[in-house]
């Protein structure tokens, strides 16, 4: 008998399989269909985009991140979906200066991983909003061949861009700008303009109903912000017809996008399951909000992003009621 | 779901039980030392009355009861004292402990002992006969069993709940007593009923033992009110306020005992250690222990005496397997890992598992992500989230703001942790941090 390596830990000596990279990984995973289906429609320029946003990001967890902390995967999520944000033909320097932003200034300052208030990918996207609107702001068609380079993509940094490719405008903006509205069936599949990965609402919501089976993702705060938006514009579309229906405000836009994919990162949401349903009731009202009355057409960032300030506000009004106790803590 | 016969959240590890679920009891060999601490339950430890050169024959006290909440210890075996020294304590530290040399060809039989007739005895009496005979809690806790019977002065207890839930995973000392001593199970039951003065009694077993509750059932007394519930098998089913609301639907207050709702818990070992004080006389001199783990050669359900030294039992079960890493006194959940396999098996020791090194927990610690797995585990629906932040940081006055007191270290929000955050861990430091700040008057 050999007793020379016995190692102690403390109890529990066992643990459940799952560990947070393969969360993440598993998050990535579920990713690929989404950016399948943008390369399905916007081609090889959106694979071009979201690999430059993805490089900003990974390239700066790398140089200032913790050390090794590009195994857990976070950043490659912070980075797909940031690049899933964006117009195909976006140009890439811009992109991956998105990624290195949201990492940067979302998630490396506030102390890495677990640490920060605001979703990454958001914290870039606002970034690039702010720094380049009228590149965020032009949406090239889908379809066409697969090896269009569109847009601006290969543009030179901080040199005018001279935009020459054949650019529509998102349902959203269609509605909002010119009154016209866009079939249902081509919202669900993606057949319309927008960015590259937030299009297909079919299958992002595979790539949740997948994280969800595997115990990645809470369910809760989508579900909120699905159900929000639909009654609310449901209601709205009842009293005054000229306003959007519920399903045209579920299937456009960023909703599923966000809903699926940046409501559910659990770092930035509420982590009892009451905030969760709080989280998502008050980022589907911000959305219809910004949506009907905002001077923009489309409001999920936003409203994710406030939500995320309030989600250490929540978390305190939610806390769980102990066992044996009467009522919850106040805290 | 909570509403009706179960208790909200758990976790369900994987159960390792069928290693030895089927194997009956056997019983060990005397080894030839055995090492008795003097502290082995929860209160006093006991008074040492026995000196070096002393011959004591099995069942002869060594360590007297210091006061009520204390029990004195027997020797297990007859020899000869050989130490009394300061040896490795199960519980990791050094502890007074009395060495004896077994004799090995002692007959190994007690001195003739008055049998106390239960039915006669009023309870102060029953009380003094469970005391003498050392009988402790044997679901690990080992609390003295004979303070159980005296519910506090004002106090109204109606219901015996007796745990047969054996939640933890690999054990299965319990369940082999429910199956092959089921008959002392409920004698034992008789005796605590009789002297609590209660009327009613539920025996909760998880599901996974089914041939356990087809033992009890067989054997249940007809003239007494005994329930036998089969409860849903989840961690920690077994611990007291957890098992109280899977059987009555109350929840325990915070911070108060079992007895505010009417309720005793007494596990089925005890109950069976009980039942030998009535029928032949014996202390507690030995206890069932499920031997056990991937990382053993020959896994058993064993009677092992108190004060066998862990190497001697290990070798005995033809010692452990290449890739062995861990030595577990308990079960994996709330069990205490050992180095020093001097220490010996002790009264509240309900098993040995020997985890194989792709068992045990990994080093890496993630930070943590909020996915709030914790809180879904927690059995009494704390934040171990937001408590692990506040232990990280040393803030224990905001850990006890937040109900760290009810916090039972059941392990489950370590167990489900993606991150491999040692909460449960960091909870003990904090709620030993809390005990001192009192003393060093700093708050």
């Amino acid at each position: 008998m050999s007793f020379d390596k016995l190692i102690v830990t403390a109890s529990p000596h066992i643990k459940a399989g799952d560990t947070t990279p393969r969360i993440m990984w598993h998050v990535v995973a579920s990713l690929v269909p989404v950016i399948m289906s943008s390369a399905w429609f916007f081609g090889i320029s959106a694979l071009l985009v979201i690999a430059a946003a993805t490089l900003g990001a990974l390239i700066t967890e790398r140089l200032i991140g913790r050390p090794g902390a590009l195994h857990d995967g976070s950043a490659t999520i912070t980075g797909l979906l940031l690049g899933l944000s964006l117009p195909s033909g976006f140009p890439m320097w811009m992109a991956f200066l998105g990624g290195a932003f949201g990492i940067g200034f979302g998630k490396t300052v506030w102390g890495g991983l677990g640490q920060n208030a605001f979703n990454p990918a958001l914290v870039g996207r606002a970034f690039l909003q702010a720094a380049f609107p009228v590149a965020i702001t032009t949406w090239p068609k889908p379809g066409g061949s697969f090896w269009t380079l569109g847009g601006d993509l290969f543009a030179w940094p901080f040199l005018h861009p001279v935009s020459d490719a054949v650019t529509g405008a998102t349902p959203l903006g269609l509605l909002k700008f010119e009154k016209q509205g866009t079939p249902l069936t081509d919202l669900i599949l993606g057949t319309t303009g927008g960015s590259v990965g937030e299009t297909a609402a079919l299958v992002i919501l595979a790539g949740g109903v997948y994280l969800a089976l595997m115990g990645c993702l809470n369910w809760r705060a989508p579900a909120a912000i699905v159900l929000t938006v639909g009654v609310f514009s449901g209601l709205l579309h009842a009293f005054d017809p000229a306003k959007p229906d519920a399903l045209f405000m579920i299937f456009s836009g960023g909703l599923m996008l966000g809903a699926v994919y940046m409501a559910t990162d659990m770092v930035t949401v509420p982590v009892t399951n009451r905030g969760r349903w709080i989280f998502g009731i008050g980022t589907g009202l911000l959305v219809v909000i910004i949506r009907i009355w905002g001077g923009l057409p489309e409001g999920v960032m936003y409203a994710i992003l406030l939500m995320n300030a309030l989600t250490p506000f929540i978390n305190s009004a939610t806390q769980p009621r102990v066992f044996g106790t009467p009522a919850r803590i106040p805290s | 779901m909570s509403f009706f016969g179960g208790f909200s959240h758990g976790v369900h590890p994987p159960e390792e039980k069928d290693l030895t679920r089927a194997l009956p009891i056997r019983r060990m060999p005397y080894p030839a030392t055995l090492v008795l601490p003097l502290r082995q339950h929860a209160g006093k430890e006991a008074k040492l009355c026995v000196k070096v050169g002393d011959h004591v024959e099995r069942g002869d006290p060594i360590g007297l009861a210091d006061g009520f909440m204390s029990v004195p210890i027997h020797a297990s075996a007859a020899g000869t004292v050989t130490a009394v020294n300061l040896w490795p304590h199960p519980d990791g530290s050094m502890a007074l402990s009395v060495h004896l040399a077994v004799d090995p060809f002692a007959p190994q039989v007690p001195r003739p002992r008055l049998v106390p007739k239960w039915e006669g005895l009023k309870v102060d009496e029953v009380v003094k006969a469970v005391q003498d005979a050392g009988v402790v809690g044997l679901g690990g806790a080992a609390f003295p069993t004979h303070v159980k019977l005296v519910p506090p002065k004002g106090s109204i207890v109606n219901t015996l709940i007796i745990n047969g839930a054996e939640c933890e995973p690999y054990l299965t000392s319990d369940h082999r007593t429910m199956v092959e001593y089921p008959e002392r199970v409920h004698f034992g039951c008789r005796v605590m009923m009789h002297t609590l003065g209660v009327v009613r009694a539920v025996i909760g077993v998880e599901k996974n033992k089914p041939d356990a509750i087809a033992a009890l059932t067989r054997t249940k007394p007809a003239d007494l009110d005994i329930t036998i519930l089969p409860l849903t098998v989840k961690y920690p089913q077994g611990a007291e306020k957890m098992l109280i609301k899977a059987v009555t639907g109350v929840e325990v207050p915070s911070g108060k005992l079992p007895v505010s709702v009417g309720v005793v818990v007494q596990n089925v070992g005890s109950l069976a250690a009980i039942a030998e004080v009535f029928d032949t006389g014996m202390p507690l001199l030995e206890r069932i222990v499920t031997v056990t783990g991937h990382g053993l050669m020959r896994p058993a359900n064993l009677i092992v005496p108190v004060g066998t030294r862990l190497k001697d039992l290990l070798a005995y079960c033809d010692g452990v397997r290449p890739d062995a890493a861990e030595v577990i006194l308990g079960g994996p959940m709330m069990g205490m890992a050992l180095a020093n396999l001097e220490a010996p098996v002790i009264k509240g020791t309900t098993g040995v598992v020997v985890l194989a090194a792709h068992e045990t927990r990994g080093e890496t610690v993630y930070p943590c992500i909020h996915c709030g797995r914790c809180l879904e585990a927690c059995p009494v629906f704390l934040n171990p989230s937001l408590l692990g932040d506040f232990a990280r940081v040393r803030r224990y006055p905001e850990m006890a703001d937040h109900h760290l007191a009810d916090c039972m270290l059941c392990g489950a929000c370590s167990y489900v942790c993606p991150s491999n955050i040692p909460l449960s861990q960091l909870f003990q430091a904090g709620k030993a941090a809390l005990r001192r700040i009192p003393q060093t008057g700093a708050a």
